[in-house]
């Protein structure tokens, strides 16, 4: 393929060191002795204190407990929604309400978040005054919220996975006798599960990392970890927030770096497979 | 029978995501717009009632006291005014630095054009708030860029880029970044190499082949991207709160200030509603061009 000019390789230069900067800088701060964050106190420095002071701050570690449990379910359910959502979308062709469904898939890609937090809080109290549920606010909403906004983003993943394979696989197990619900659990899941583990990962990121929806519908007494970030840096930087940033960067990025090395590996094998396979016909 | 459960599990498939839907994304708007015509009231919850009863009849009642006060403050018209040019000048900021790093992405081979895509999602999984956060420490007062740039002598007084328009679209154009790139590598990619190499052939010269062939070919993956930044880049709530000045609110800021500081419920209503009007129809292109998208897929 053709290579690029000069002028779009430069701003890819320079498009990635905007990306990269800040979160370097985050980290090299995080090893600063000084409080004055950005001030290298190079006489005292690298030192771990704040990464000791921050395993030692139980509202942070609560609240990241907190987090963490809403996410798990979150993904979940809007994984279990948004492939209902996909399949459906991608498959069942023309339907009454297809319109509707793409438009409520498509929407919160793009909703400030501003109005979808208000909104869903407005609902949880009118339903709460209607018929006594939800009791308050707090992790049940985060977590109804949350599946619901992530529910879309699964639906993208799992819908576009699904246009990339064709039919004639399934349309030939339903033809050789297989019940729907068989060829649903040996075939569509299994070519979708790729579209799953990523998008549960992406579910999980967004609820683990919102914080405006959050704010609305969380209600006093619950607070998330971005709630508490939040209302920290407010009021300044603080190095102890440096090193949180770094060990959720460094979890990250290793384990992106592992399922991209897990994936080429498939890869690799398959293709060998695929050699073997065609060396054994001849 | 078969024929039945299929059918019966079709229903499910497609009516539980509906419902859930209709439910958790359509019917909390319908509330937000029934609310922006109450009015406030000092109880729990913070507005008066939306039916009036008279004689055993319930009256709907109907304000639109909070829009006409939308209109003659002009706190809210210039938080508005002001929100959409931020998105505006934000969004085109992605464009210019997003669309030839898609560029390059698209025009890369094998392993280097999976690193390079994956360098450009990573920042995306990693929270949000925080890079935000991170880009404080650079331009604070005594920042990081200030120290640089003093320590080299290009300036003697350290800038003030805090708290300044140039902060806000930094922040915005730093986190929207991949949304932009994204749907723009996704069309550049598709782009058949042949056309290009055609032009070459009868004498265009590669700006030439550029601006008549490849910009006119990735329009959609402009609209799709430019779209997926501003939007959400109007209301946004968490960039201008941490880098964004003081004395010039964005709406997304004001909603959320009527709703948690004044406790004005119907107010905060009406403010989501103009904000969804005006983004009506930017949304519509979006489900548009993203429906067509989907659709050249196939």
């Amino acid at each position: 393929m053709k290579s690029s000019g000069w002028f779009p390789r430069t701003m890819l230069a320079v498009g990635l060191t905007f990306l990269y900067a800040p979160i370097l800088s985050m980290m090299v701060f995080s090893l600063n002795n000084s409080r004055l964050v950005t001030v290298w106190d190079a006489a005292h420095s690298p030192t771990l204190k704040w990464y000791v002071e921050l395993l030692g701050n139980d509202e942070i570690l609560d609240a990241a407990w907190l987090s963490i449990r809403i996410a798990l379910i979150a993904a979940s359910g809007a994984v279990v929604l948004g492939t209902l959502t996909g399949v459906a979308l991608a498959r069942f062709g023309p339907f009454r309400g297809r319109t509707l469904l793409v438009g409520m898939t498509t929407a919160p890609l793009v909703m400030p978040e501003v109005i979808t937090g208000l909104a869903l809080l407005l609902l949880f109290i009118t339903l709460q005054q209607a018929i006594g549920w939800p009791r308050g606010t707090g992790m049940v909403t985060i977590i109804l919220a949350h599946i619901t906004f992530c529910t879309a983003y699964v639906a993208v993943v799992v819908q576009s996975r699904l246009v990339g394979f064709d039919e004639s696989l399934e349309e030939a197990a339903l033809d050789l006798g297989a019940r729907p619900g068989t060829v649903f659990f040996r075939i569509t899941l299994p070519l979708v599960l790729p579209a799953l583990i990523s998008g549960w990962l992406l579910s999980f990121t967004l609820s683990w990392d919102d914080l405006v929806i959050t704010q609305f519908v969380a209600g006093p007494g619950s607070s998330t970890l971005p709630m508490v970030i939040f209302s920290k840096v407010r009021l300044g930087v603080s190095p102890d927030v440096n090193a949180l940033a770094t060990i959720m960067v460094l979890f990250v990025a290793t384990g992106i770096t592992l399922s991209a090395l897990w994936m080429r590996y498939q890869n690799r094998r398959r293709e060998r497979d695929m050699q073997l396979a065609a060396a054994a016909n001849q | 029978m078969a024929q039945n459960m299929n059918q019966r599990a079709r229903r499910l498939v497609m009516g539980i995501p509906l419902v859930w839907l209709l439910l958790l994304f359509v019917l909390p708007f319908l509330i937000v717009l029934k609310l922006s015509f109450s009015q406030e009231q000092l109880s729990i919850p913070p507005y008066a009632p939306f039916l009036h009863w008279v004689n055993g009849l319930p009256q709907p009642l109907l304000h639109i006291s909070n829009y006409t006060f939308l209109f003659t403050d002009p706190l809210y018209i210039s938080a508005y005014l002001y929100s959409l040019k931020v998105a505006l000048v934000s969004t085109l900021f992605c464009l210019l630095l997003g669309y030839p790093m898609a560029y390059v992405i698209a025009r890369a081979e094998g392993t280097a054009r999976s690193v390079l895509l994956m360098l450009v999602i990573l920042p995306f999984w990693t929270s949000f708030l925080l890079r935000v956060y991170a880009w404080i420490g650079l331009l604070k007062h005594n920042g990081v860029i200030n120290n640089i740039l003093m320590y080299l002598g290009v300036i003697h007084q350290p800038l003030t880029m805090l708290q300044t328009d140039f902060a806000v679209y930094v922040g915005i154009v730093y986190s929207y970044l991949p949304f932009m790139i994204l749907p723009l590598y996704s069309n550049l990619e598709k782009h058949d190499v042949a056309l290009l190499e055609a032009a070459a052939d009868l004498g265009a010269r590669p700006f030439t082949t550029f601006l008549r062939v490849t910009l006119p070919q990735s329009v959609p993956g402009i609209i799709a991207g430019s779209l997926l930044v501003f939007i959400p880049a109007v209301g946004e709530y968490v960039v201008p709160s941490l880098l964004g000045r003081t004395d010039q609110l964005m709406i997304g800021r004001v909603l959320s200030d009527e709703f948690f500081e004044n406790r004005d419920w119907p107010l905060a209503s009406a403010v989501a509603i103009l904000m969804l009007l005006m983004l009506v129809v930017p949304i519509m292109l979006f489900q548009h061009s993203g429906g067509r998208q989907m659709e050249s897929h196939r």
